[in-house]
């Protein structure tokens, strides 16, 4: 049995200009031990799939509108609040993008690195700060000793963001979900950042779900990969599968757009044309409007994630048919 | 080479620490810039690369006048700009834009289209005012927004569209040199190629000198004719592009170049990785010789005894380490 199982998660925002569907109708699963990859462009949805799961979601305008979210037997969107704190924060965690933001610029590391021990753990203050302590050392942070004593402000990026996955890691959680965790970051701290993320994983044998907007990471750490574009989910495979042979014709257009796989001072290849308004009914494919290979019946005709060889499912309704 | 447009030299740029209120006093000084010598051609692209804190848009921002020079000099087409006047330094600017990384940030949100293009249109007087519709409508053209969209306000347009308002906004004087802060890195993939071959195609065009500095070197590899390496205020390698990240030579280069995820899972998986320990070290405390030290995985006790010139490697690159031809 997996992990988690999502099915036709529905998130939308209710705002002045509309009805906007972030989240309109995504279903995966993830095994124990896995790490799965979403990727999309900004506005695509994935951030949303995560805060969804974990409860984030603003309220109003916010509102999940349908699905379910079962972790290991319980529906995370439907059960009691008390069930929802006994998972949240403790089997499942998540890590942010900007690890200024995320962490408490008031609470000493130490403060806010021990506090989800103390709320879900039955230990005293001394027994969690030794636990803090041993966290603090295995992501790495130099002289944590002393270092723990001391506020955000007093670290640099790549050490706060380290600060965040060890309170996230702290309860050894079952699932991480790490949004964007590297971006804010430099290559060679973000070298170090998921070399860390991948030995913790090695160690304590949690799946990670990774959002982010970069082929190059997902290339290198996900086991499989799901594509996002407006809301929901276009293409999921195994990585080599999706990087050697991906059949959306949405994937194959992010592809050729990266910089390192095209020849040097070609002009590059770039996707026409904007993201759809999600406030404005789609009832065809979403990427139709941009696609080079759309005819009209992509506009008109739903098409829905079909299963094209065991593990590789896409939403083209022209590939479905063999077409392209 | 072809007579360089622009020149640094030996460029430094100090910034004093205080602490205290009343009694301020000099506690340590932060060596942003400290000792960069440059030279750009015309229509050439320089690639400028390094992790943040390295002083790469200090460097930016010294060449523009945004921020006091300690030293050195800089020299636009045979004037020092460094020793010029106010007034001098004014027409000096008409030569030298910039493009910064926020496009929501950089453009001014109570100002359309129109005026934001119209600015410095008026302000250098170099239309006059019944020409100005048409030379805006020209340079919305150029960068490929319709003319229609004039009114608008930046909130209406999407970041790569701003970021062309803002490229626009660049080229209205005509300058010479455009300098460009990571032009591409708050913008999705999609968008980013657009706005690349947008920067590269108007570069030939107007035979622009452009200065492109970024974190992403697969980025600055495609766009850039040369690439120079900065870290912790010093050009540590400097040379053609395909050279530079493909055969990297100074030790800090091939770690930077190492650390870049291959969108390939075949080669990602298997190739050798070089993690760095620890963090760049501060500006205001640089350790002793050379700067990389610390962190180099090469490093000899003769690499803390002095600082490493930038000497040539080959005849197109030079490389400031002692131990090149060791490593």
């Amino acid at each position: 049995m997996p992990l988690l199982t999502v099915t036709d998660l529905r998130t939308h925002f209710h705002t002045r200009n509309g009805v906007y569907r972030a989240v309109d109708g995504v279903s995966f699963t993830i095994e124990r031990g896995e790490t799965l990859g979403i990727v999309g462009e900004s506005g695509s949805g994935k951030s949303v799939t995560g805060y969804s799961l974990m409860g984030l979601v603003p309220t109003p305008p916010g509102r999940i509108e349908g699905g379910t979210a079962v972790f290991d037997g319980v529906d995370l969107l439907h059960c009691t609040p008390a069930e929802a704190r006994a998972i949240r924060g403790k089997r499942v965690a998540m890590i942010f993008q900007d690890p200024m933001t995320s962490l408490n610029p008031y609470l000493r590391i130490a403060d806010q690195l021990i506090e989800p021990l103390l709320i879900h753990q039955d230990i005293g203050r001394a027994e969690a700060l030794r636990r803090g302590l041993e966290m603090l050392v295995a992501v790495g942070i130099n002289d944590a000793a002393r270092r723990m004593h001391l506020y955000p402000h007093e670290f640099s990026g790549g050490m706060r963001q380290r600060v965040m996955i060890a309170m996230a890691l702290i309860t050894r959680p079952e699932l991480l979900i790490a949004d964007e965790p590297t971006t804010a970051l430099d290559v060679t701290v973000q070298a170090q950042i998921l070399e860390l993320i991948q030995k913790l994983q090695r160690e304590l044998g949690m799946a990670v779900i990774f959002i982010t907007h970069d082929l190059g990471v997902i290339s290198g750490l996900c086991d499989r990969v799901q594509v996002m574009y407006a809301g929901r989910i276009v293409e999921t495979a195994d990585t080599r599968t999706l990087f050697k042979a991906p059949r959306h014709p949405y994937t194959r257009a992010l592809q050729r757009s990266i910089p390192s796989l095209q020849q040097k001072g070609a002009e590059l290849y770039t996707i026409q044309g904007m993201p759809p308004d999600l406030s404005k009914p789609l009832p065809g494919c979403p990427f139709a409007a941009r696609c080079e290979f759309a005819l009209p019946k992509c506009v008109e005709t739903p098409v829905h994630l079909r299963e094209e060889v065991p593990g590789h499912s896409h939403a083209c309704l022209r590939a479905q048919l063999g077409e392209i | 080479m072809p007579e360089p447009i622009l020149e640094l030299r030996d460029v430094k740029t100090h910034f004093p620490v205080t602490h205290g209120f009343i009694h301020r006093r000099l506690v340590g000084t932060v060596r942003a810039v400290d000792g960069v010598t440059l030279s750009i051609a015309r229509g050439e692209v320089l690639g400028l690369v390094g992790e943040s804190g390295c002083g790469k848009s200090t460097l930016a921002r010294t060449i523009l006048q945004l921020v006091p020079v300690t030293g050195g000099a800089i020299i636009l087409e045979g004037r020092n700009l460094t020793s010029g006047t106010a007034a001098e330094i004014q027409e000096v600017r008409r030569d030298l834009q910039m493009v910064f990384q926020d496009p929501y940030a950089s453009l001014n949100p109570r100002m359309t289209v129109f005026d934001t293009l119209a600015e410095p249109l008026r302000v250098h007087r170099v239309a006059a005012p019944a020409d100005i519709p048409g030379r805006v409508a020209r340079l919305m053209e150029l960068v490929g927004l319709a003319p229609r969209y004039m009114r608008k306000y930046p909130h209406e347009f999407s970041g790569g569209q701003r970021q062309r308002i803002a490229i626009a906004r660049a080229l209205a004087l005509e300058p010479k040199v455009i300098i460009a802060d990571e032009p591409v890195s708050a913008l999705d993939v999609s968008i980013q190629a657009q706005i690349l071959n947008l920067l590269a195609q108007l570069g030939r065009r107007m035979n622009l000198s452009l200065i492109f500095i970024a974190h992403d070197l697969s980025v600055v590899k495609h766009i850039s004719d040369r690439v120079a390496v900065m870290y912790l205020g010093k050009i540590v390698e400097l040379g053609p592009a395909v050279e530079v990240i493909e055969r990297p030579l100074h030790p800090y280069t091939r770690a930077l170049v190492s650390a870049i995820p291959n969108a390939n899972p075949d080669t990602e998986r298997t190739r050798q990785r070089i993690v760095l320990p620890g963090d760049p070290p501060s500006p205001m405390n640089p350790p002793a010789g050379c700067s990389f030290h610390p962190r180099c995985p090469f490093a000899l006790e003769k690499c803390r005894a002095a600082v490493p010139p930038l000497l040539p490697a080959d005849h197109q690159r030079t490389v400031a380490c002692v131990r090149l031809g060791e490593i």
